[in-house]
């Protein structure tokens, strides 16, 4: 299970916190404060597992982080998660991120702008990471629903009389990000699974 | 900075109030401007912070209330309350558009938790989101439910919730499962009736929805892995259409089909097919393809061969799999990238319980990471290492990771590893006693006051109670006071407070080993360590303590009473009593030679301690006589208060058999005498016996052999393969693969050298072959056990006052002569029957005893019987009895005789019983069921025929025909000890006072009489077991001494230690 979602900067600012347990607010302030102190120490070029911190939940609890740009994107997660694994959902859902956010600020370098425009749309990120994980569960790391979400969403704001900026746009604007290891595929098929036959309820 | 928060709050309230009266103006603007704002306040880092908040652009920022909101969880995230802004959140979700509810019930996610008052007034808005023909907003509660609603909630959404199950959407339905999961960990009995859903949702047609339900069927298995294995087929075929590529394209990531889903079925196999080999069997095809197929180099992959080893290590093993898994930690292992490094290094320390030759493969590389510049991988390596410890590499392993704790600074790391050293040290002490001391110092020393409590005492425990061999454990002392007193010596302010502690009560017990050390010298010394303003009281507790245990020489006294003195008006009360007793020892001389005898005798005396508390008797004997409720234990005394609570429908207080004086049934069971035998039960893992001592040692074994279940007999092998000169560097098929490494190495300088020494240091006695099949087989012998045990105690739970306590099956066998078959029709008193015509028997029969075996049941022959009793007998028939003793009833074979000439016509038996309940009957037998409200059931009856008058007789059944001998071992025995909470304790008088052995007569008897089961006898005290027919258990404890047999039963039933303890006492005076 994920235990909490946490984006800091290089200075320890928090961008984003998300706690799936409920932790008391002087508390999660703690948890940010000792989080970042273990992931700031520690280079580029080594991996990216921590283990140990005694707040969230002492021996049974994995730090798994990515360092982009000025941020660091920080999952506290239990042992029963795959560690790998988490990291490449980071590198998901930071995608999706940056797709939301990009959504307006298409023109503008990536990495100047990630930090405050996370700050700035923080309720879409918000909304985002609610499609990927939900109450502590990977809930999605299919792309097309994502996206299809992120079009409702714009739907959304566009009915609204917000912003302007078009489904199409934030798609292709995600195929052309220069960003590592991004998803390639993005083509719905039609083949459903086989559901092996069980015994009658 | 606390102000400025005031001001935040202050300033905001105000501004949300204005809001209602300027609705819908100038959206657009306002976001823009709020992202000024917000961009103003974040680049801000100085203090003043606040006083910008305070004086935002009023007014026309705020014309919506969702910025407002996103600010206000901004500043949440800051870490600045905004509480006033929780109720308005609240209502954005209940009233506003589409949008603004999003926005609403994020906030209420962010803002509220389980237990926040607020959430009720979010129930109804949640309620009607629910039925909302709206998909977003069917989302939005679903999402907001699953996060923050608490257990007492969940019963109003859960009929929507589960409705969702069936909805047309996928996405919908894949929120209900997950909310669904989250109800089930909150409150798992509400969802309980839901199980057959989860199934139809494993089944969806929607992959997605699938996956969502695995995450269920993940907690389900693990809690209960039996219950599932009808599902593992499913799971094994979804694996493999998803391995296969079965699924839409768009589930690829990385050209990999769902890796999430796959690990997470992985992980599911893997508690299937836990030491279960035909549910393993299924899945070893589908692993075999995984790992095949996990070819591509990318991160992804490498997530699932991970799960995928983890599973085949798991699962029931197969060689062929294992092998190609080896391969795979190698790709691991050998990695440049430092991820996968540390994937393997995890990989192989949950692997090398099972196979230490792996780590022998990758010796090399485990060096290498040791000396890597990244302090996880080091620390990884060293948990590996700790798991290969043995008795040869135990000081290099140890020094590797004392030399890593001297570098971190992590408190998290150094409890930790901490514990590990002080554990390895434990359990390899003995051919190195001087290293021994030097690592537990080095562990006080680094551990400092942030280590487990346990370590310190562990090693007193370790230092006071000794091994085998005294002079052994006199070096030990005195290598110990050596190197404390050289530690004094020198400057004493770094060390730790605990580590002080233990250096006060070292020297105060062992420092007279010491020849020519006065203890003068060490009180002065140890005052010394007082004088230090850091010390804390705890500590100086330690050390007066200490001092008073060395106030055998009136010059020590002296000094001692001197330091003491200016703790007698000391505030802490701790301190202030051990200084006080101090000067009433000094005072009273009388009082000194018999609390420090060593003062006399020169040498430490172990003190006696009695356990059972057997001076108090007379106390508690005098208070019970003035009427003084007898003592009961806690846990007793919990169960009857609990039971007062609902009304008693069971009979009062059955007259106890036990006609003693109330002198004689004082229930001795003091605390300290109940603390001693749970520490009996949990020192059960290890036999006393083995530990080679002849008490039955409470507390305190030692642990030789810890949790990794290091038998003797290992430990044997080991030793003997470190005999061999081969096992210095690898065992014999090692050899090939070592070598091929010795010659790509050949160009390798000096420096390798060293590593490559270090390895055979490190890697020495490892790879013997035995070891991975013999952990194995323990851990199974250590499962087995405790199942049984939790299956028992289940029953037992269920078991209340005078319940039905045993079925004994009665037969009445047609047996003697040529009489027919008795027939019992009739439910309980009155049973008759009509046998038609018996045949005259031309013979009398009176050899019965003779005979009787082969008359009887051939399923009875060969059991314990008693004789052949003749119950009554008239002029043409005798009735006799005759019981026999099946495991699992009482069986009473009654023999009808015909003793007259003539044949016998009309004969009806009948069978009665005040105290044995006869439930069912039919031709040939009958059920009784005996309850225990009276102790010696009598069995009453009648017999009659044509020629012959009614006559009747009676049968008396004790106890002691239900009472079957337990076979149980003394770990089982321990474990089951503990759980019982009815028990007896008294004290019986042996007669026989010249008796040599009185324990083993005295058990002999009981074993004899009562048929008990003798678990196990340690020195003077002894164990036995024994169960009812029903197989409801009963434990005996004896302990003798001065011609005293102190019995202490215990059982799940309330009366059965009290009827069987007068079975004792009868048995024991009749002997």
């Amino acid at each position: 299970m994920i235990k909490a979602i946490l984006i800091f900067n290089n200075h320890g600012k928090p961008r984003l916190i998300r706690f799936y347990q409920y932790f008391a607010e002087d508390m999660q302030q703690q948890i940010i404060r000792e989080t970042f102190h273990l992931v700031s120490k520690r280079d580029d070029n080594v991996c990216n597992f921590l283990e140990g911190g005694s707040l969230i939940g002492g021996s049974d609890y994995k730090l798994i982080y990515r360092h982009y740009a000025t941020l660091y994107f920080v999952f506290c997660v239990d042992s029963s998660e795959s560690e790998l694994g988490i990291l490449d959902l980071i590198q998901v859902s930071t995608i999706y991120i940056f797709m939301t956010v990009f959504v307006e600020t298409l023109d503008k370098c990536f990495e100047n702008v990630c930090e405050l425009d996370l700050i700035f749309h923080m309720d879409k990120v918000h909304y985002i990471l609610q499609e990927v994980v939900m109450g502590g569960m990977v809930l999605e790391t299919n792309m097309n629903e994502i996206v299809a979400q992120v079009e409702l969403q714009n739907r959304m704001e566009k009915s609204e009389g917000g912003l302007s900026a078009a489904p199409a746009r934030a798609v292709s604007a995600v195929k052309n990000m220069n960003l590592p290891e991004i998803p390639r595929n993005i083509n719905i098929g039609d083949i459903n699974i086989k559901v092996p036959n069980l015994s009658p309820f | 900075m606390s102000d400025v928060v005031e001001k935040t709050l202050t300033a905001l309230p105000g501004l949300l109030l204005s809001l209602d009266s300027q609705p819908g103006a100038a959206k657009l603007c306002a976001t823009s401007r709020l992202g000024s704002l917000v961009r103003s306040i974040t680049e801000l880092t100085s203090k003043n912070v606040g006083e910008e908040m305070a004086e935002p652009p009023a007014g026309p920022l705020f014309h919506t209330e969702k910025p407002c909101h996103v600010r206000a969880i901004y500043c949440e995230m800051l870490g600045y309350e905004a509480s006033f802004s929780y109720i308005h959140a609240i209502k954005l979700a209940q009233q506003g558009s589409v949008l603004e509810k999003r926005v609403g019930y994020l906030a209420v996610s962010l803002f509220l938790h389980e237990s926040h008052d607020l959430l009720l007034l979010l129930v109804n808005t949640v309620l009607k989101d629910l039925q909302s023909t709206n998909l977003i907003e069917v989302c939005m509660a679903l999402t907001v439910v699953s996060q923050i609603f608490p257990k007492d909630m969940i019963p109003a959404v859960l009929p929507l919730v589960e409705d969702k199950l069936t909805h047309s959407k996928e996405i919908i339905r894949r929120k209900a499962v997950l909310a669904l999961y989250k109800f089930y960990l909150i409150a798992p009995n509400q969802v309980q009736h839901i199980h057959d859903k989860f199934r139809k949702a494993l089944c969806d047609k929607d992959p997605g929805v699938m996956t969502a339900s695995l995450h269920i069927y993940l907690k389900l298995i693990k809690e209960s892995p039996e219950s599932y294995k009808d599902l593992t087929d499913s799971f094994v075929t979804i694996l493999k259409q998803v391995v296969g590529g079965k699924l839409p394209v768009d589930f690829n990531y990385h050209s990999v089909p769902a890796p999430w889903l796959q690990m997470q079925l992985l992980r599911i196999l893997a508690l299937l097919g836990k030491e279960d080999q035909r549910t393993s069997e299924m899945m070893y095809e589908v692993l075999d393809e995984s790992l095949r197929r996990a070819e591509i180099n990318h991160n992804i992959t490498y997530a699932i061969l991970y799960e995928c080893l983890k599973t085949i290590y798991t699962i029931h093993p197969k060689s062929e799999l294992l092998e190609k898994a080896a391969k795979c930690i190698g790709k691991f292992v050998l990695s440049p990238k430092i991820n996968l490094k540390y994937l393997g290094l995890k990989a192989l320390t949950y692997v090398v319980q099972q196979d230490p030759n792996l780590a022998l493969q990758h010796q090399m590389t485990i060096i290498e990471c040791l000396d890597h510049s990244d302090p996880i991988i080091k620390r990884e390596t060293l948990e590996l290492l700790y798991r290969i410890t043995n008795g040869q590499n135990v000081s290099v392993i140890v020094e590797k990771m004392l030399d890593f704790l001297r570098l971190s600074k992590d408190e998290y790391t150094t409890i930790d590893l901490v514990g590990k050293v002080a554990e390895l040290a434990e359990k390899y002490p003995f051919p190195y006693n001087s290293w021994f001391i030097q690592t537990m110092n080095a562990i006080f020393s680094i551990g400092g006051d942030v280590m487990q409590p346990d370590i310190p005492n562990n090693f007193l425990r370790l230092l006071a109670e000794g091994f085998d061999s005294d002079e052994e454990d006199r070096q030990l002392r005195l290598l110990a006071v050596d190197s404390y007193l050289s530690l004094l010596e020198c400057d004493t302010s770094g060390l730790p407070q605990r580590f002080l502690q233990v250096i006060s009560w070292v020297l105060g017990e062992f420092s007279f080993l010491k020849e020519g050390l006065e203890p003068a010298d060490v009180v002065e010394r140890l005052g010394k360590l007082l004088d230090d303003d850091a010390i804390t009281t705890e500590t100086r507790c330690w050390v007066l303590a200490a001092m008073s245990k060395l106030c055998g020489s009136s010059d020590a006294l002296c000094k001692a009473e001197k330091v003491a003195h200016k703790y007698t008006s000391c505030l802490d009360t701790a301190l202030r009593q051990q200084a006080v007793e101090l000067e009433l020892l000094g005072r009273d001389v009388d009082l000194r030679t018999r609390v420090l005898p060593q003062h006399v005798i020169g040498f430490c005396v172990w003190l006696q301690v009695d356990s059972s508390l057997s001076f108090l008797d007379g106390f508690v004997s005098d208070a019970l006589a003035r009427g003084a409720a007898p003592y009961k234990p806690p846990h007793q005394r919990q169960e009857e208060l609990s039971q007062e609570k609902i009304l008693n429908f069971e009979p009062y207080g059955l007259s106890l058999p036990v006609s003693l004086s109330a002198c004689s049934l004082t229930d001795r069971q003091s605390p300290t005498a109940l603390s001693l035998s749970s520490s009996l039960s949990g020192n059960s893992a290890d036999p006393p016996l083995k530990a080679g001592s002849n008490l039955l040692k409470l507390e305190g074994v030692k642990r030789v052999w810890g949790k990794q279940g290091y038998l003797p007999e290992k430990q044997a092998t080991e030793e003997a393969l470190a005999q061999e000169p081969s096992s210095i560097f690898a065992p014999s098929h090692q050899q090939a693969c070592s070598e091929s490494q010795q010659t790509t190495f050949s160009t390798i300088v000096e420096q390798d050298q060293e590593k490559r020494q270090l390895a055979s240091s490190l890697f020495v006695g490892l790879g013997s072959q035995n070891a991975p099949c013999l952990v194995r087989t323990v851990s199974q012998m250590s499962v087995k056990p405790t199942q049984k045990r939790s299956k028992t105690t289940s029953i037992h739970l269920t078991s209340a006052f005078a319940q039905n306590l045993s079925d004994s099956t009665s037969e009445a066998v047609p047996a003697v002569g040529n009489t027919e078959v008795v027939e019992a029709s009739e439910v309980s008193s009155l049973s008759g029957g009509s046998g038609p015509l018996a045949q005259p028997s031309s013979q009398v029969e009176r050899g019965l005893e003779s005979d009787l075996p082969s008359r009887l049941p051939a399923t009875l022959v060969g059991l314990l019987r008693s004789d052949v009793e003749e119950l009554c007998s008239g002029e043409s028939l005798s009735l006799s009895a005759c019981k026999v003793f099946d495991a699992d009833a009482l069986v009473l074979a009654i023999f009808l005789s015909n003793i007259s000439d003539s044949s016998i016509q009309e004969v009806s038996c009948l069978i009665s019983s005040e105290q044995l309940k006869v439930p069912e009957m039919c031709s040939t037998f009958s059920v009784l069921s005996f309850y225990l409200n009276g102790l010696n059931p009598q069995l009453e009856g009648s017999v009659s025929c044509a020629s012959q008058a009614t006559q009747s007789f009676s049968l008396t059944l004790s106890l002691v025909d239900f009472i079957r001998p337990l076979p149980l071992t003394t770990e089982e025995y321990g474990k089951m000890w503990l759980s019982f909470s009815h028990d007896v304790k008294q004290n019986l008088m042996l007669l026989k006072h010249e008796e040599e052995d009185q324990l083993e007569a005295a058990l002999t008897a009981l074993k004899e009489k009562l048929c008990l089961h003798i678990v196990d006898v340690i020195g003077a005290e002894g164990i036995m077991a024994c169960q009812l027919v029903s197989g409801r258990p009963c434990l005996l404890h004896c302990h003798t001494h001065g011609g005293m047999l102190a019995i202490w039963l215990r059982s799940p039933i309330a009366d059965l230690p009290d009827c069987l303890l007068y079975h004792c006492q009868k048995a024991i005076q009749e002997r």
